[in-house]
Formats: C-alpha cells, structure tokens, sequence
C-alpha cells in the first residue's frame, strides 16, 4: 500500500515539483499516473522508490514510513517494489538469466531458489527459449518483458513502471499492458506511469491524472483526457 | 563469497582495457615508490657503513703499564654507547704508524715509548658521539681523545634529512598513487553506474554492491604489485651491475636485492593491496548514494 498525504516536493534549484499531494493505492489496485511532462509523475516514482525524500507531508510505502527510514533499510523497502523502466536498464554484459538471477542473489536466495524462481519468470513472460540470450540479442518488446520478470524476481507487493511502454510499438505496448494486467490479477499492485492516452482507454483502470504537481482527477475506470 | 569472487573476476575480463591501465598505474605507482625506497634504503646502508667505520682513539697515560692500560678495558665498554673497544698497544701503533708511512727510515729510529697506548672505540649511536666522547675523556687514565665529532655530526645530518625526504617522497608517492588509481577505477566504475543503479533499485545493499569492487580492486592490486616487483628486480639489478662496474663509483656498495626481497614483495603487495582496495573504495562511495 502507497500513502502520500499533504506531500509536497521543492527541488534545490527552487522547483516547486508536488504541492499537497493526497494518494492513496491499495493493494492489489492497478492505477495509471498520467500527467504532461514536467507534472510531477516521476516525483512521485523517485519518493514511493525512496530515490529523494519529501520536502513535507507523510509518505508510507508498504508499511514503510520513508520519512524516517534509516539508510540500511531502504534496500529492504525497495525489495517490496519492482521497478520498470522505460529503457529497460537491463545489465548489457549479463545473460537473460544472469540479469534475473542477480536480483536474487541481492537478496541472499540460495542458487536453488534462484534456479526454481528464474524457470518460472521466464515462463511467465514467455521467454523460456531466450535465457541465454543476451540484451541486445532481443527485441525492445522481449527486453521490457525480460525488465518486468526482474522486477517480479523478489515476488515484490508492488509494480511501479515507469513509462514502460514509451520505447515499443502499439502492439508491443498492448502486450506489456495485457501482461502488467495478468500480473495484477495473481495479486501484485501495479502502478504504471505512462503518456499513451489510447492503451490507457483501454484499459478502464484507475486513472490518477497530475498537473503541475497538484492531482487533478482521480477516477476508476477512469479516461486519459486531452486536457489532462 | 564466491559470487563476490566470481563477479570480480568477471568485472576484470569484461573491463580488460580499463583493468590493464589501473595494472599499469599500479606497477607505474609502485615501481617509483620502490626505486625512491630502494635509494634511501641503500644510501642509509652506506652512512651505516661509514658511520661504523667512524671511530675514536683514547690515549692512556704513558706512566701505565700495558697491563694496567689494558685493564681499562672494561670500565670504557661500560660507557654508554661504546660498541667496540679495541686495546692497541704503543708497539702495535708505532707499526702502524710506520706502515702508514710506508717505512720511511727516519722512523727507523723511533722508539714505542714516544707513543701511548691506546684504546680504538667504535659506538653504537654517531649522534652520541660528543657525550661518549666526554664520558671516556673522564675515566682515570685516558689522557686525550682524538675523535672527528664534526664529521659524525655531518653523518647524522645527511642520513636524517636523507631519511626524511625518503619518508615524505614516499608518503607523498603513496596518496598520489590511490589519487591516480581512484580515478582510474572511477573511470571504470562510471560505465557501470547504471549497473550499480539497477542494483541498487532492486534492493541490493551497499555492501552487496560495494564487495565485488573490492575484490576487483584487490586482484589488479596484488597483480600489479607482483609485477611491479619482478620489473623492480630487473631494474635494480641493471643498475646495480652498471654502479658496481663502474670503476669511478667504486667506493660505492649497494643491498643485493634477494636481501631485500622478502620485505620488499611484502611491502608491494600490501601497498598494491590497499591502493587497489582504496581506490576501488573510493570511487563508488559516491556511485551507491542512489
């Protein structure tokens, strides 16, 4: 579960990025966060992620209070989330696997839970032929779905992606929301930060707009507006 | 562990290029340290040696028998300081003196009992030399003293700034080397801030993070010391021929570098060791603040 209440974020240079945030995500809830560039969006991914702290106002990521987390427990915090990127960020020297498994090994798993947890994700995503790949043997659609198994690689409570589609073609794009969606329904919260209006439509999940860093409409089912 | 090990090793064969220049910057590093060293050690070897060669005489009262001359043997040992103390009898002195002179028939006639018995005394410390001096000039018997205390003053001067400036080169060689290695190894590190910042962002500790460096930095480390002591080696022992067959450096005498040997690899490894380490340390200290 995602809390911010009254958050508001001022950058050094004097940017005034999130005035008075109100959000709440329950578990197990899909939400888009949509918003022109420059709204607020990855404020918001950086604070649940625990990369900045809020200027004000409270902020809880699952069960996590990040206004007084220590340091050593923010790898702990982050290892309730997984995180999508757009450009994938997946380690170019590393295998398929070698890229899964290291997220394991971050955590201390042993080499068989690795192995057993690794078959399964590759599964999921339907790459059980390309483990031995390397990043750049792929494409940009098998990449992200390769990004999305890492993030789901600790059984993390939450998915938040950031704009994961803004690299792939509309089919690309439709078959990553279908598998963000699939992945929602075994459980995970999925939160996904995005610019396509029409994948966003079609979806018919929360919809959480932002404009200059104040939330402007938070609805269920909700629609991608122009004006938005 | 071994995934730490394992890691690190990779990192080297997958950043080969990068790898070899820290090597290179390491044995580069080390190899001036260690000709700066090898200098100081050889020229304190050499004031060593002359300051052992630096003795004075203590002349004892003529009106003494050669047995009750002798017999101060032991109360100048036991003067603070005093390494060695030779008894050298006028007879023995008056040879020398006449050796010295190479016979000269003048001497012919000159009897042992113009000269004195005489003790020949090495010390421990030269820079005692002056309050060894005095406390032998006050025993009874010792009637004179001939020592050059100037010149010992000179040694302790040259081999003390001689054995400062070694320090503060050394010093001064060691923070410029994790300086160069550090930024070396950030260089590397830089290609892989975004590895580091995957890693991170899945929950991987610092420590996680940071181990595989260490192991990086302490493998390129130690590689570049063992190198840097084999070339160290071969260099020296160049010089060293070239010094000993030079006829006009004869007065010279240099450490043989299998004396030195066991020290000297120790002392590179664990130099190469901590610039390795320190520098890996250093440079993604600020890589993890994500």
């Amino acid at each position: 579960m995602v809390r911010l209440i009254d958050v508001e974020m001022k950058y050094g240079n004097g940017t005034e990025a999130l005035k008075g945030v109100n959000l709440r995500i329950d578990d197990g809830e899909f939400v888009f966060l949509v918003g022109a560039s420059g709204s607020g969006k990855s404020t918001i991914l950086k604070l649940i992620t625990a990369e900045i702290a809020p200027t004000k106002g409270r902020l809880m990521v699952n069960g996590y209070n990040l206004n007084n987390i220590r340091p050593r427990q923010v790898p702990h915090m982050r290892r309730t989330l997984g995180v999508v990127f757009q450009d994938f960020r997946l380690i170019e020297k590393k295998t398929v696997k070698e890229n899964l498994a290291f997220v394991m090994r971050a955590v201390g798993a042993s080499k068989r839970e690795t192995r057993r947890r690794l078959d399964y994700m590759l599964g999921l995503v339907e790459l059980t032929d390309k483990g031995d790949c390397y990043p750049y043997q792929l494409s940009g659609g098998e990449q992200q779905r390769v990004a999305i198994a890492r993030a789901l690689m600790n059984n993390p409570s939450m998915i938040v992606a950031d704009e994961p589609t803004g690299n792939l073609d509309p089919d690309r794009s439709k078959e990553i929301m279908t598998l963000l969606s699939r992945i929602n329904d075994m459980g995970t919260t999925v939160l996904v930060v995005t610019h396509e209006k029409k994948l966003v439509d079609s979806m018919n999940k929360r919809v959480v707009a932002i404009r200059d860093g104040v939330i402007i409409s938070d609805e269920m089912g909700g629609y991608y507006n122009e004006k938005d | 562990m071994g995934y730490y090990l394992g890691e690190g090793l990779r990192s080297i064969k997958n950043h080969a290029m990068m790898s070899f220049s820290a090597v290179c910057m390491i044995v580069g590093c080390l190899l001036i340290m260690g000709t700066f060293t090898l200098l100081a050690v050889n020229l304190e070897h050499m004031l060593g040696r002359l300051e052992a060669e630096n003795e004075f005489l203590a002349y004892i009262d003529e009106t003494y028998t050669t047995d009750q001359a002798k017999a101060l043997e032991s109360q100048v040992l036991a003067v603070e300081n005093v390494s060695s103390a030779e008894f050298v009898t006028r007879e023995q002195a008056l040879e020398q003196y006449r050796q010295d002179r190479q016979d000269n028939e003048l001497l012919s006639e000159l009897p042992a009992s113009a000269l004195r018995d005489r003790f020949r005394i090495r010390v421990h410390e030269i820079g005692q030399m002056e309050d060894t001096v005095a406390r032998v000039r006050a025993i009874d018997g010792v009637v004179n003293i001939s020592a050059q205390v100037e010149v010992a003053q000179g040694f302790v001067l040259v081999r003390n700034i001689a054995g400062g400036v070694a320090l503060v080169l050394v010093a001064v060689l060691l923070l410029v080397s994790i300086f160069i290695i550090s930024n070396t190894v950030r260089l590397a590190t830089f290609y892989r801030k975004e590895e580091i910042a995957i890693m991170k962002m899945c929950g991987a500790t610092n420590a996680f993070v940071r181990w595989p460096f260490v192991v990086e930095g302490a493998v390129l480390g130690l590689n570049g010391s063992l190198l840097a002591f084999f070339l160290q080696w071969g260099i020296y022992q160049f010089v060293c021929s070239a010094v000993i067959q030079s006829n006009g450096l004869s007065l010279l005498t240099v450490i043989p570098y299998a004396d030195m040997a066991r020290q000297l690899l120790l002392t590179f490894l664990g130099t190469g060791f901590v610039i390795g380490v320190g520098g890996s340390l250093l440079a993604i200290r600020k890589f993890l603040q994500v």
